[in-house]
This record gives structure tokens, C-alpha cells and sequence, in this order.
């Protein structure tokens, strides 16, 4: 997790939000991944979702994993305690935070190899007891810090940036998590904004375990032409030895579209995908059509985007173990402890 | 045989899941209520139903309460193991089997008397349906023994009727079947054998109670909200003893919610996760677990330790390595949990003896590893976890409060100029911490990534250097804060007798029956980890220590070596790693080999 410390400043002319905190406020440290990397505009989408949501920062708990994507709880929400644990292992930590103090606005950053891979165990089974957490899955497809090996998300047929093929099939975090029975599903892209911070603010009110899987190009390791023999050629034989760590900045990727309409988006990579997004006359709360309408739109070589799935009578893990709705974790010492009185009376069973 | 009055052990083979532990039970709980001091020690297989499981219930009324393996009266009720449980029966001891059938006249020893007592047939005809039949068939013997022993009748109608008062049916059967067995044995035997029992005042300021069950009170009484944990033998029984004591004792009488929150994880590696992240959030949490699940949590641990967060483990310990005997008892764990993790770890660990310290060291847990932020091990094992042990009544003291360590409330950060999470304030090594959703100034990064005093990641060696130097010393620092040694000197002792943990019953009673064979040694027994000067002490006071434990390779001989600058020379180690629990023969003969041959 590196970063470097941003000096707070602040403008008298900055908007305030309904806590008299402005968009500054909610920022962290200087980001530290590539330029124009995608999880850097999920960050401002964070920044803005939760100003927006007028959340103080101190109530809010970011934990994350390990990987690029959980490096990012760093830059934004400075006030906010983090924690960035081990590959793989934040939902359970997450889930042990929700148990202790159920007052927490609690977000876990993820990525694909964290969470589909590593990770993939925890996350299922974070979503089946609908922890209290918005769990937001910044994928790329490649394992950035280890320089570019495939993740369980790469599509099959997709090459790395060495040229190896992928002949597995993708894990599909969406289509997962609505089978396991996910209360809140929703697939965006990083550079939608306009789509992304609505999404990550109905994920952070929705009470259960919110999952947002957010497409977010990798500028240096998908920064190959997919099949091209000669690229992957050239690479080899003149690049090798100074590609991995020379970065050419590039401009952040941005799309917008209407709903019910299509967009190709040309990413860094020059690959393309083509964003679907869900129609207003569309049943967010049927969750059988989620996944045929997820699955119809795949066949096409569409990726469906929005809010996909969401349960309107979610319970959450800490009310289905009918705990009192007051964290646990400061609770009186005598309500917690019986006392000598009531040890003695409990020992006549042991007679 | 002379007559051997409250003092004998006997053995009980059966079948498992046919119901024989409650008559068992009943047994044990009918001699402790006469007064009497006794054991007893379940050897079950891992398996639900059908394979043989025995169950030796030693008497004595010195107290002593080690395995013994010399059994006086065998009730062999699973002709699969008559050859073994023949075998087993002392000289001039008696063994009562299931004379419904035939015994298989090559088993027969003529130093053994054999009192066969027809259980199926009086069962098949006194009670209707397969069920019925083999479940008071196991009553039936536990009223044979109540005649061959003289156990107290009235106090085995007594416990009948608290058992089964809510269940009249059931309560009718059992009265049944305990007087088919006792008047079958009273009219066609001599009643009782040399063997037997009589009423003592011993057993009035004492339970019978298993280890788990109290470190699962401890749990409750130390204030644990939050409990984690995947389903391992032997440590099962801990979490469901907490489940139960905090659905009585911390359900809200009025709203009927619930003022804890228990979570069965996919595995242990969520367990530890879910405890480390409940922990940052302030809850004291634990889980138990078992040999393989220390080896999974590996990785969090390390997390734990330098990022320095609070974390209960019980290890209940069993035979390793790998899946091993998972219903025997072994301390195997020792070195494993005192280095969980990779890099340069360290950990706190406590060593309970047996159900008392094993409620007193969850509590005490509890309160090391929120003052020292850092996990915390109680390494208990099977034979303590699951055995019900007679101990002295288990003690509360209402001005106990929590020490939930240097953690800065909303007050103390609003006054402070600026928080640093991992600075030597005090100088005792221990940084003060915050905990999330209290004040915008306490927020900092948690992270298992290298850091420096001030929270900040780091990269430089100097500063890396510094953090993990001070986590150093103040995890050594815990050594006076650890549980002190047991020690126990006689007039005159030349050699030490060291051990650990449920070894302690063994060695005690070795102790008295070697300073009757004219050998007098020290004794020790360590309870916590880092060790203390004490302990040093008194390892250097004998140029003999015989370390006594149960794994193969003397792992605590070899962490006192690695740890207190003992010479080696002066560290020599008795093993016994078999899965049964330890017995003072053992010990003693040890000893004697050792001595000799040093002679």
C-alpha cells in the first residue's frame, strides 16, 4: 500500500454538503497507480458517492485485500479507519467488523483475483450471510502487481500481454452472486460516473450485502492488441526487457450513454466492449430475469450494466442472528457478565 | 483380591452411538456424589456410529487423577474387542461381559474371574422396540455395577429422577433397567467385590465439568461478543458451551435480542478473519479450534501480530500430524503456536492444567491479548477439552473488570493533538489504538504491509526495522504478565520434574510415588508463554530437568532451549505421544531408566 500524503486544502467558494464537509474532505493520500488506471475513477466515484450521501468519514470502515484495487481505500475518506488485510480474506474480516460494531458504513474493496480466485470462497459465503457491506469488485481482468498474469475473470480466448491465450472459462462475479443469492447485484463500468456513483450510493444504503462489479481497465497490462500475432511478436523480442516498468501516461477512459441503448467502448488494450444498459421498464427485484437477461445479453457479446438485482425485504447477517441493533463491541460489562452469584447457582449442574 | 476400598479403576467396552455415555455418566456423576474423587476418561473413535469406544472410570480417594492403564474390573461389552479388553484386566481382576451368548472359551484367563450377566436377554424381554433394547441395556449394566461396586442406590434413583423428571416414560425404563442388571448381579454373585465403594466427604466443594465447557464460561464471564469458529474436534463442544450459556445469560429479557453474535465460518481461515476483524472493531472475540485449524489461520496470524490486533485462539489440542488421530489427545501444538506464521512471529500463549485454569486462562486470555494487541493461544487438549475432570467450584470475582487495553475513547482523541498508531508512548513498547466509526483523529491504515511508528507505509529499512524491534520487546514484556509457574520443591530433591499443561495429574502423583521409592524431585509445571525468569530460575537450580510432555519431540524441552539460555545439557526430556492421556507409570519409569543409566 504506498501513497503519498496530499496537503489538505480547502477553498472558501467549495460547496458544502449537508455535514458542512465539501468534496476535499472526503478525499485520502495521492494515488500511486498507474495513470489513467480505472480504479483511480472508481476513487472519485467513492469520494463523490458518499459526499453525496452526506456521511461523515469517521463512521465509515474501508477494508480491502491485497492488489491494486485494494490499494485504493488509501485515497479516498482520509478520516475513515482502514484496513487492508490479506489476499483474499477481507470479506471475513469485514464480517467480523460487522459483528462487532453493526453502526459502521462499512465498503470492501476488491479485486478479481482477490475475490474470484484467492478469495473466492469468502466472498460466496460473505454474500450468503448478507454481511452489512458494499463490496465493490474493481475488475481488470489481470494480476497488475505480479505483471499480468490472468485472473479468473479473463474471458477465454483473450490473450495476456506476453501473448499467452486464456482457454478457460471466466468467472463471472454477477451471475455468481445472484446464485448464491446476493441481495443486491449491480455491474458498472469505471469510467460511467454518471451511472457508477448512483450505483455505489443505493449499494452503501442498501442494508445487506451490496456486491458492485466495476469493469476497470488495466492501462499497462491490457495495453495489448488481444490476438495480434505481431504485437505480442514485436513485444517479445524488443520490448522485454523495459516494458514492465515504463508506464505511457494515458487519458482516463469515459463513455456515456442513455439507458436502454447500447456503447462500444474501445479500451486501453484496443479491445472493445459493448455496454448495455438495463431499461427503466426493467424488474430490478426478479431474479430469475437478472440472470436470463444477464445471459441473452452475454450470447450477444453484450455486458449488461446497472443495478442488476435487488431484494426488497434483505435481512442482514446481524438481524438474522437477532442481535440488538446497538454494536457489540462497547457494551456494558454487566450486561455481558452473569457474576458470582448467578456461577454459583449455574455449578449445581455440575454436581 | 484385599479388599481395595476408593481406590481402583475400571473399564467399560462398547459399541459407540449406541447410548452407552449417558450410563457412563451416570456412573461417574453416582461415585462423585458419594464423596468419592474420581476420573473419567472417554476413548472414542472418530466415527458416528458402530466402532468400539471404551470408557475407564478411575476411584481414588488420594485425589489422584491420571489415566491409569491398570484396570480392575473390565465391563467387556463388545465381543470386537474382547481379546484386547481381556488383556487389559489386571491379575486377579474380574471382567463382566454379556452372557446372552457364549464366551469364546480361548479369551478365558485363570487369573481373571468372569461374571457373566445375560444384558440382551433381560433387555429383549423387559422392553419392546430395537431402540429401547440397546439403549437400556447400557442402564442395565450401570445397575450391575451398582451392586458389584455398592453404589449407592438412592443416589442412582436421585439422578434418574433430575434427568428424566420431565420424561416419565423414559424415567420408567431406566428404573427398569437399572434393577434388572442389579438384582441379576446381587442373586447370582457375591456383592460387592473387594472392589467397591464407600460414602467420603471429598467431593462438596467441587463439579464434574469438561474444559471446554468452562473456557466456554470463561468466554461469557470475560465479556467475548464475538465468537468465531469452523466445527473441529476436539474443540466443538467449546462453542456450543458458549452458545448455550450466552443464549441463557446474554438474551435480552425483553426484546429477546441477542447481546452477542456467533458466526460458523466456511473455515478456519474466516474464523481467524472474522475474529481479527471483530477484534480492530473493538469486540473481544475468539474462536477454538483444533492443530489443523492454527495451521490454516498461519497467514492471519502474522496479520495479527504486527498489525497488532487483539485475537483469542483455544487450541484444542490433537494428534498430529496432519488429519492424525482426531480423537486422541496429544501437545503437539507447542512450538506451532508459539511461531504461528511466517517472518519473525512470537505469541503469547497460556497452558491451562485442566477445567479450572482452563475457565480462569480464557478470562485471562482475554485481557493479554487486549493489552498486549496481539493474539492470544489457550492450548488446551483433548483429554482436558472433553473429560468431565472433578475440580474445586470455579470462582468469580465481581470487582473484576476487563482490561481492554490502551484504547483511546472519542474524549481522549478530541483532546489529543495528533494520533499516531504505532508509537512508543510509554516506553513499554505497547502503542495505544483507536477503533473505527469514534473520531475523525483516530483514523489510521491497518495494514499487514511494512509500516513505520507513525502508521504510514513504508519501504525503508530503518523504519520497518523499528516497528517489528518494538513489537519484539513488548510481546517479551508479556512474560511477567503471563500465568506463573506451578513450582513445588521437596526437602532434598536433586532433579526436576518440568511439564506442561494436562501432564500435570501424572507427574503429581509420579512425585509422591518416586519420593516413596526414596527419589525426590522438583516440580514445575510452565503456564505461559514468553517464560519467565522464573522459569529459568529454576531450570538452572537442577543440572538434571526431566521435561515431561506428550509429542514426539519434545518441543517443550526444545522451546525452554531456544528461549531461556538453559544449557542443553541440563534439559533431558520424557515423551509419551501414544494419544492417550499420560499416566504416572509412565513418568516414573522414565525416571528410573534415566537415573539408573546416569548412575
Amino acid at each position: 500500500m504506498s501513497y503519498i500524503l496530499k496537503p489538505k486544502v480547502h477553498h472558501p467558494s467549495l460547496q458544502k454538503n449537508a455535514v458542512g464537509l465539501t468534496r476535499r474532505d472526503y478525499e485520502g493520500a495521492i494515488s500511486t497507480l498507474c495513470a489513467g488506471c480505472g480504479h483511480d475513477s472508481i476513487t472519485a466515484a467513492f469520494i463523490q458517492a458518499f459526499w453525496e450521501l452526506d456521511i461523515e468519514p469517521y463512521k465509515v470502515a474501508k477494508l480491502s485485500g491485497i492488489g491494486c484495487s485494494s490499494k485504493t481505500p488509501a485515497y479516498f475518506l482520509r478520516e475513515a479507519h482502514g484496513f487492508n488485510s490479506v489476499h483474499g480474506r477481507m470479506p471475513s474480516v469485514a464480517t467480523g467488523a460487522a459483528a462487532a460494531n453493526r453502526e459502521l458504513v462499512m465498503v470492501g474493496v476488491s479485486g478479481d483475483g482477490d475475490s474470484l480466485s484467492i478469495g473466492l470462497g469468502q466472498l460466496c459465503h460473505a454474500i450468503r450471510r448478507n454481511v452489512n457491506l458494499l463490496y465493490v469488485l474493481e475488475n481488470n481482468g489481470v494480476y497488475g502487481l505480479t505483471k499480468g498474469q490472468f485472473s479468473a475473470s479473463a474471458d477465454p480466448g483473450s490473450t495476456s500481454k506476453k501473448g499467452d491465450i486464456n482457454s478457460m472459462e471466466a468467472i463471472d462475479g454477477v451471475l455468481m452472486a445472484l446464485t448464491l443469492g446476493a441481495t443486491f447485484v449491480a455491474r458498472s463500468f469505471s469510467g460511467d460516473k454518471a451511472q457508477l456513483v448512483p450505483l455505489i450510493k443505493a449499494g452503501l444504503s442498501h442494508k445487506g450485502f451490496a456486491f458492485i462489479d466495476v469493469i476497470s481497465p488495466c492501462v499497462t497490462f491490457n495495453d495489448h492488441e488481444g490476438s495480434t500475432k505481431s504485437y505480442a511478436y514485436t513485444r517479445e523480442h524488443q520490448l522485454e526487457v523495459i516494458q514492465a516498468d515504463f508506464t505511457m501516461p494515458q487519458e482516463e477512459i469515459t463513455t456515456e450513454y442513455a439507458p436502454n441503448t447500447t456503447k462500444r467502448v474501445q479500451l486501453h488494450d484496443g479491445s472493445v466492449v459493448t455496454l448495455s444498459k438495463v431499461g427503466e421498464d426493467y424488474d430490478p427485484t426478479d431474479r430469475d430475469r437478472a440472470y436470463s437477461h444477464i445471459r441473452e445479453l452475454h450470447a450477444k457479446g453484450e455486458t449488461a450494466t446497472g443495478l442488476l438485482y435487488i431484494s426488497p425485504d434483505s435481512v442482514d447477517m446481524m438481524d438474522q442472528n437477532e442481535a440488538v441493533p446497538e454494536a457489540l463491541y462497547n457494551q456494558p460489562f454487566d450486561i455481558l457478565c452473569p457474576g458470582s452469584a448467578e456461577l454459583d447457582k449455574l455449578q449445581q449442574r455440575f454436581r | 483380591m484385599s479388599s481395595r476400598a476408593n481406590d481402583f479403576a475400571f473399564k467399560i467396552a462398547t459399541a459407540n452411538g449406541t447410548g452407552s455415555a449417558s450410563a457412563n455418566g451416570l456412573i461417574m456423576q453416582a461415585i462423585f456424589r458419594m464423596g468419592i474423587p474420581v476420573t473419567g476418561k472417554n476413548l472414542f473413535p472418530s466415527n458416528i456410529q458402530g466402532l468400539p469406544t471404551w470408557y475407564e472410570i478411575r476411584v481414588s480417594k488420594d485425589g489422584y487423577n491420571a489415566r491409569t492403564p491398570n484396570f480392575d474390573l473390565m465391563v467387556a461389552l463388545n465381543p470386537a474387542t474382547y481379546a484386547k479388553d481381556v488383556e487389559e484386566v489386571q491379575s486377579g481382576g474380574y471382567l463382566m461381559y454379556d452372557s446372552s451368548w457364549p464366551f469364546d472359551e480361548r479369551l478365558r484367563r485363570s487369573d481373571v474371574t468372569y461374571i457373566g450377566v445375560p444384558f440382551a436377554e433381560m433387555c429383549n424381554a423387559s422392553f419392546r422396540g430395537v431402540r429401547e433394547r440397546i439403549l437400556m441395556k447400557n442402564i442395565a449394566y450401570a445397575g450391575a455395577l451398582a451392586a458389584l461396586l455398592d453404589i449407592d442406590t438412592e443416589v442412582v434413583v436421585q439422578l434418574t429422577l433430575e434427568k428424566y423428571s420431565k420424561k416419565p416414560a423414559l424415567l420408567d425404563s431406566n428404573r427398569k433397567a437399572i434393577a434388572l442388571g442389579f438384582d441379576y448381579v446381587k442373586a447370582n454373585y457375591d456383592c460387592p467385590l473387594p472392589i467397591r465403594l464407600e460414602k467420603m466427604d471429598e467431593t462438596k466443594d467441587c463439579i464434574l465439568i469438561d474444559g471446554n465447557t468452562a473456557a466456554g464460561l470463561g468466554c461469557l464471564y470475560a465479556g467475548a461478543t464475538v465468537g468465531a469458529w469452523y466445527p473441529i474436534t476436539p474443540s466443538t463442544s467449546l462453542m456450543e458451551a458458549f452458545t448455550n450459556f450466552a443464549k441463557k445469560y446474554r438474551t435480552d429479557p425483553i426484546t429477546k435480542k441477542k447481546h452477542y453474535a456467533i458466526i460458523q465460518a466456511e473455515d478456519e481461515l474466516s474464523a481467524i478473519g472474522m475474529v481479527i476483524g471483530a477484534s480492530w472493531a473493538g469486540a473481544r472475540a475468539f474462536t477454538p479450534t483444533s492443530g489443523p485449524g492454527i495451521s490454516l489461520m498461519g497467514e492471519f496470524l502474522g496479520l495479527a501480530y504486527y498489525a497488532e490486533i487483539p485475537a483469542v485462539l483455544f487450541d484444542v489440542q490433537r494428534t498430529g500430524p496432519s488429519t492424525g488421530m482426531p480423537t486422541r489427545t496429544q501437545q503437539g501444538d507447542i512450538m506451532s503456536c508459539a511461531y504461528a506464521s511466517h517472518g519473525d512471529t512470537k505469541h503469547i500463549c497460556v497452558y491451562p492444567a485442566d477445567p479450572k485454569e482452563a475457565f480462569e486462562m480464557a478470562v485471562a486470555a482475554f485481557d493479554l491479548a487486549e493489552k498486549f494487541q496481539t493474539p492470544v493461544f489457550v492450548l488446551s487438549d483433548l483429554d482436558i477439552g472433553m473429560n468431565d475432570w472433578m475440580i474445586p467450584k470455579l470462582n468469580w470475582d465481581d470487582s473484576y473488570k476487563p482490561n481492554r487495553g490502551k484504547v483511546l475513547n472519542a474524549e481522549d482523541l478530541e483532546k489529543a493533538e495528533k494520533f499516531y498508531r504505532y508509537y512508543d508512548v510509554d516506553g513499554d513498547g505497547i502503542p495505544y489504538r483507536t477503533l473505527p466509526g469514534v473520531h475523525p483523529k483516530g483514523a489510521y491504515f491497518t495494514r499487514g504491509s511494512g509500516h513505520n511508528k507513525f502508521g504510514g507505509y513504508t519501504e525503508d529499512g530503518d523504519e520497518y526495522q523499528e516497528v517489528l524491534d518494538r513489537i519484539g520487546r513488548k510481546v517479551a514484556g508479556a512474560a511477567k504478565s503471563v500465568p506463573s509457574p506451578v513450582v513445588m520443591k521437596r526437602p532434598g530433591a536433586s532433579v526436576g520434574i518440568v511439564t506442561i499443561g494436562g501432564c500435570h495429574g501424572a507427574c503429581v502423583e509420579a512425585l509422591d510415588l518416586l519420593a516413596a521409592d526414596g527419589i525426590q524431585a522438583d516440580f514445575m509445571r510452565v503456564r505461559g508463554f514468553p517464560f519467565s525468569e522464573e522459569v529459568t530460575e529454576f531450570l538452572n537450580q537442577h543440572e538434571t530437568n526431566f521435561i515431561v510432555e506428550q509429542n514426539r519431540d519434545g518441543q517443550l524441552r526444545n522451546l525452554l532451549l531456544l528461549e531461556t539460555g538453559v544449557p542443553g545439557s541440563k534439559l533431558d526430556s520424557i515423551r509419551y505421544y501414544s494419544g492417550y492421556p499420560l499416566s504416572a507409570h509412565h513418568v516414573i519409569s522414565a525416571v528410573k531408566n534415566k537415573l539408573r543409566m546416569a548412575a
